[in-house]
């Protein structure tokens, strides 16, 4: 079994107030970028990627009057690790209940990383259509990219070492909203 | 990408912290026995997810690539043969495929050597019929790869049992912690003796709560069966009352030596399942059968056609249940 290093607590990143301001201002930059909400649909990684999506759409139908439908996406069977890793992830229901042909896809995630969950992500999206556009909305960016990918819309980007851990925390998950670092400690 | 992110060189402290993990990590599927009740919700909750797979435009998803998965089926078989074979490749495993009829096994090869030849091709699970019992827990001995009991003799037919508790629980499930289960009556009525799928069926339902009720002639009724939450009786009527779901199976004639049965007419006289049955039973029940199905004999047309019946979903059930196994057992080895 893997150990579970310590984690010691560096900074906090995002309070309440500033994640919901980073939401508000991500709904506003998804409106403009895409001309209003028109053909737009959001859709959430699990499992913080859906109380994302689920945010974003309710703000952007407070401000368009017309509120995107919601996505929720598991990858775990598009993961390109599932052949190594030596635990076995939980696969969750995937629940995308409209056609996603030709429509602008807003694809929520917590924490933007290796990039291979948004890899992976992508995949599992055109295995149930062929959408116009697909953006990639993030909470945080954390850097470290493995792949070619980059968010459309970032809540903050936050420059970290790769012995660092991002956690975040969303009110319907977690019971409160917040952004904090960590430091991967070697002792237990 | 859930909230957690840690060193990405430790593949394993990654995963760990950014992934919920499941438990269930068996490396056979030789029969239910040691399964616990969390483990097959846990199954059932995988399977759901499957099953939204085969309703997409896109029937496939790369979870199992590069995996090889062999059916070695040294008894006849349609729907568990392709079901599982449909399952391996909707997660994109290749198959190879072993038929006795066709092998080499008809030039006096063993089964071992059998095994032995189609390891050295690689392969990461194979799916195993054989009329004897024990023929799976026998071949664990002689490869690496993971063993699916794809039904063995009288003793345990593990998938069809999963997919018949799976199917009970889409009509029965409130979505609820306990599955549906608890407190439910099922009745299995037919040829209980020769019957592998009650067997394997006792198992997860009394684990899940529900009382089962076994119903046959008294020859094909063996009574070392009777255990806790399992009753024996020969009166359809009596087992067939208030039951959430009533399970019809076949006389196994080939496998019977003689004299266990009258004749198959007698035997629907008495023991049908019928219409006029399925008034005795609760207003909710459903009539299941795992097929294959000889009809007016353990079950009436009108009923196994009627609106109670879900033995066409037990077949559709049958593919997202196979891919749970295939999953459950080669991701994370």
């Amino acid at each position: 079994m893997p150990i579970n290093p310590a984690l010691v607590h560096k900074a906090s990143i995002m309070t309440e107030q500033e994640m919901q301001r980073a939401l508000t201002r991500i709904a506003h930059e998804i409106i403009e970028r895409n001309k209003g909400a028109d053909n737009l649909a959001m859709v959430g990684v699990h499992t913080r990627g859906v109380p994302i999506a689920e945010r974003l759409a309710k703000l952007i139908g407070s401000f368009e009057n017309q509120e995107p439908p919601l996505g929720k996406l598991d990858i775990t069977l598009y993961r390109d690790d599932l052949s190594e890793i030596s635990v076995q992830p939980i696969v969750r229901k995937t629940e995308v209940p409209f056609d996603i042909n030709k429509m602008n896809i807003v694809l929520c995630d917590d924490v933007l990383y290796t990039g291979r969950t948004s890899r992976a992500a992508l995949d599992a999206l055109v295995d149930l259509g062929r959408p116009s556009i697909i953006q990639l909305a993030v909470l945080v960016d954390r850097g470290h990219r493995e792949l070619p990918i980059r968010a459309d819309y970032v809540g903050k980007n936050l420059p970290t070492s790769k012995q660092e851990v991002v956690k975040v925390k969303l009110e319907s998950v977690d019971g409160e909203d917040s952004v904090d670092l960590y430091e991967l400690g070697l002792g237990a | 990408m859930t909230s957690t992110q840690s060193i990405p060189s430790n593949i394993e402290v990654q995963a760990e912290a950014q992934t919920e993990v499941q438990a269930l990590k068996h490396k056979h599927l030789l029969d239910l026995q040691d399964w616990t009740k969390d483990e097959f919700l846990q199954f059932f909750n995988t399977t759901d997810a499957m099953a939204d797979v085969m309703k997409r435009t896109i029937k496939k998803v790369p979870a199992l690539q590069g995996k090889t998965i062999a059916t070695l089926f040294f008894e006849n078989s349609t729907r568990t043969k392709l079901s599982f074979e449909r399952a391996a490749r909707a997660q994109s495993a290749d198959v190879v495929s072993f038929a006795a009829g066709s092998s080499s096994l008809s030039k006096g090869e063993s089964i071992k050597d059998t095994l032995l030849t189609i390891d050295a091709m690689q392969v990461d699970a194979y799916v195993v019929r054989h009329v004897s019992s024990g023929v799976p827990h026998q071949l664990t001995r002689w490869t690496d790869a993971s063993i699916i009991n794809a039904g063995d003799g009288r003793r345990s037919h593990p998938t069809q049992a999963l997919l018949d508790a799976y199917t009970f629980r889409q009509e029965f499930n409130g979505f609820d912690d306990s599955g549906g289960f608890e407190g439910k009556k099922i009745a299995i009525v037919g040829d209980i003796l020769h019957s592998r799928v009650a067997r394997s069926n006792i198992k997860i339902w009394t684990e899940l709560g529900a009382k089962v009720v076994l119903c046959g002639p008294r020859m094909l009724l063996p009574e070392e069966l009777e255990r806790k939450n399992v009753t024996l009786t020969n009166s359809v009527a009596e087992a067939v009352e208030g039951a959430h779901a009533v399970m019809a199976l076949r006389m196994q004639q080939e496998r019977m030596a003689g004299g266990l049965l009258p004749s198959l007419q007698e035997y629907s006289e008495r023991y049908q399942v019928n219409d006029e049955m399925i008034k005795l039973a609760h207003d909710d029940c459903i009539v299941m059968h795992p097929g294959p199905m000889n009809r007016e004999v353990e079950i009436s047309s009108e009923l196994a056609d009627g609106e109670r019946s879900v033995i066409e979903q037990q077949v559709a059930n049958g593919v997202p249940v196979r891919m749970a196994v295939f999953y459950s057992l080669l991701v994370g080895k």
